[in-house]
């Protein structure tokens, strides 16, 4: 899942240059020089598949995406025009703009909910195991499904509006789903309590490693609370920080299950993802070419982060 | 100097209020789902139901065609069965060599899968659909098995090759000088000792699949072999807000998850915080 690069281990074994295996049964060579462990082409199935199901697959995608091709027939290729037309149709120009403040606005608010609980269990509770579990539920739940619950919670008639209007709030029940400029927020609040846990069981394996002698001697020196969170605990949890906040961004930016089950990119495609218009545009509309161009800039974008995220880990080789 | 103290059992008290708060939804999950149809439009959404009965769960599990719920949690169950078992075959013996040898092209396979892992998906899923359907593997659940194997190794790969960059090669080279040949050393030693690792993987792969619905629905869309996500997306499409059959369903879909969940909460959190640091 992630992609935390580690050093190769140790000093290389004596090389396999070339060597076949002493054949089974046979008697072992004493003088064989070196470890054989395993042959090369044990790894050729799993090498194989990928290539196939994600290079070349990609790539013929990637080719797609300068074409007009309809997923039928013959195709003409149009160089940059399905590009073009992604920044003049305000409908994909929207599903951008909403995919980057989807993946960033649930990241912000998932990971400050995430470390608000991870450090409130940190010590000394009692229950603070099946707090954890309680609170990482939401994230072995099939997004789909949890989406389902929250469209009913939004829903006109639904618990909130309900809520509101018993405490006297009635002017502030609306169409949650259904109204365009609340619909986005509303999908922000389904995908931030969908990734507190993610973030929150991160965060606290991260505070496990902070020391608590260097916790007690700060405190003996008379730092108050939030002093000791920002000069001891922030920088020990800082490489916990950039694995939760990048992962995060790379999986906001996929954003789609919940979309499809609560708004299906409505209402007027207000809340249209990157990832719901590459399918709507490719299977949906039978624009295969157009849809290909979007999954190339989705693909470019989450690239970006993925590199960002490799620099930020590598960085900090205690992790 | 960090004791229980009134402070502790106030902390204490405002998560576990918290925590109501955050499970509210599935308050209304399970109440809305025992409500008869008769007392969805006269209760209140926040009450509990009168007379709670199943009858909303009978409905679900007898319904037929492309939303044939029982059908798409047997097809579930066998596309996760299956995937994972290619997984860890695939992933397990794939993540040993390119760990273990130390020739250049070892490191070049590694960077291979490593990108795999963040290339998205949506790209590759038009040729894919294109090649599967040319090979009669689109509607079937090995065509998806396949899939999922193919889709979800690099990760497999990964974690195998950082399991076993870690363990050391201390038994293999005694069971060398004892005249193992390698194949005998992969499955009499090797294969014994990578359970960890492979916990992880059946974790994340399962986790993955069984959620999935994009890939589903659209190599399996159309078809009667529908999976669970996509029986409940189409038997949900059919119902405008009758929210107690939905619910109904969605607490089916989730039910198996969240029972393997509970029984092995600490595996799944290992997984996800100690899996992700490699």
């Amino acid at each position: 899942m992630t992609a935390t690069m580690q050093p190769k281990s140790e000093a290389a074994k004596a090389p396999l240059r070339g060597r076949r295996a002493p054949g089974e049964g046979e008697t072992p060579r004493p003088r064989s020089t070196g470890l054989q462990l395993g042959h090369w082409w044990w790894a050729l199935p799993g090498i194989v598949l990928v290539i196939a199901i994600h290079y070349v697959a990609t790539g013929i995608g990637g080719f797609f995406a300068f074409t007009n091709w309809t997923g039928i027939g013959s195709f003409k290729i149009v160089g940059w025009q399905n590009f073009e037309a992604i920044f003049k149709d305000p409908t994909k120009l929207g599903a951008l703009t909403n995919t980057l403040f989807l993946a960033f606005g649930s990241v912000l608010l998932g990971n400050v909910g995430g470390l608000i609980i991870a450090l409130g269990l940190n010590r000394m509770l009692k229950t603070r195991y099946i707090l954890r579990t309680l609170f990482f539920m939401p994230v072995v739940l099939s997004p789909l499904a949890t989406a389902y619950v929250w469209k009913y919670i939004f829903d006109f008639d639904g618990p909130i509006n309900v809520f509101l209007t018993s405490i006297g709030a009635g002017d502030l029940a609306k169409p949650w789903l259904a109204d365009p400029q609340w619909a986005v927020w509303t999908v922000l609040v389904v995908l931030v309590w969908g990734s507190t846990g993610f973030a929150m069981v991160i965060f606290m394996a991260g505070l496990a490693g902070v020391p608590v002698e260097v916790e007690e001697a700060a405190a003996i020196d008379g730092a108050n609370l939030w002093q000791r969170f920002r000069n001891v605990t922030l920088p020990a949890i800082r490489p916990a920080i950039a694995i939760a906040t990048t992962l995060g961004i790379v999986q906001g930016l996929r954003v789609f299950d919940p979309i499809m089950a609560l708004t299906n990119g409505g209402p007027a495609g207000a809340t249209e993802t990157l990832a719901t218009q590459v399918y709507k545009q490719a299977f949906a509309l039978g624009n295969f070419g157009g849809g290909a161009a979007l999954a190339l800039v989705l693909a470019a974008i989450i690239l970006f982060f993925a590199v960002i995220q490799q620099r930020l880990t590598r960085s900090n080789p205690e992790d | 100097m960090f004791r229980y103290t009134k402070l502790t059992l106030l902390r204490e008290i405002g998560l576990w209020a918290l925590a109501l708060i955050f499970l509210a939804p599935f308050y209304f999950l399970v109440t809305t789902a025992l409500k008869p149809d008769s007392e969805m439009y006269t209760t209140s959404p926040l009450a509990l139901p009168k007379n709670p009965d199943f009858s909303n769960f009978v409905a679900v599990l007898t319904a037929t065609g492309n939303s044939n719920v029982v059908l798409g949690l047997v097809n579930s169950i066998i596309i996760t069965a299956g995937s994972i078992v290619g997984l860890i075959a695939l992933g397990s013996i794939t993540g040993y060599v390119i760990s273990r040898s130390t020739r250049r092209w070892s490191k070049g396979a590694y960077y291979l899968f490593l990108i795999a892992i963040i290339l998205p998906g949506q790209l590759g899923a038009v040729p894919l659909y294109m090649g599967a359907r040319a090979m009669g593997l689109t509607g079937s659940a090995w065509g998806l098995i396949v899939l999922y194997t193919g889709m979800l190794l690099p990760l497999s790969i990964f974690l195998y090759s950082n399991f076993f960059r870690g363990l050391g090669t201390d038994y293999e080279e005694a069971a060398t000088i004892d005249g193992a040949s390698r194949s005998q050393i992969f499955s009499k030693v090797v294969l014994p000792m990578m359970a960890p690792a492979t916990g992880t993987v059946t974790i994340f792969a399962g986790l993955i699949v069984w959620n999935d619905f994009f890939t589903s629905l659209i190599f399996l869309g159309g078809s009667a072999n529908q999976t669970l996500p996509v029986a409940m997306y189409y038997y949900i499409g059919s119902l405008v807000s009758e929210w107690n059959s939905i619910f109904a369903i969605v607490i089916v879909s989730m039910i198996p998850i969240l029972a393997l969940f509970l029984f092995a909460q600490k595996r799944f959190i290992q997984g996800f915080s100690g899996g992700l640091k490699g």
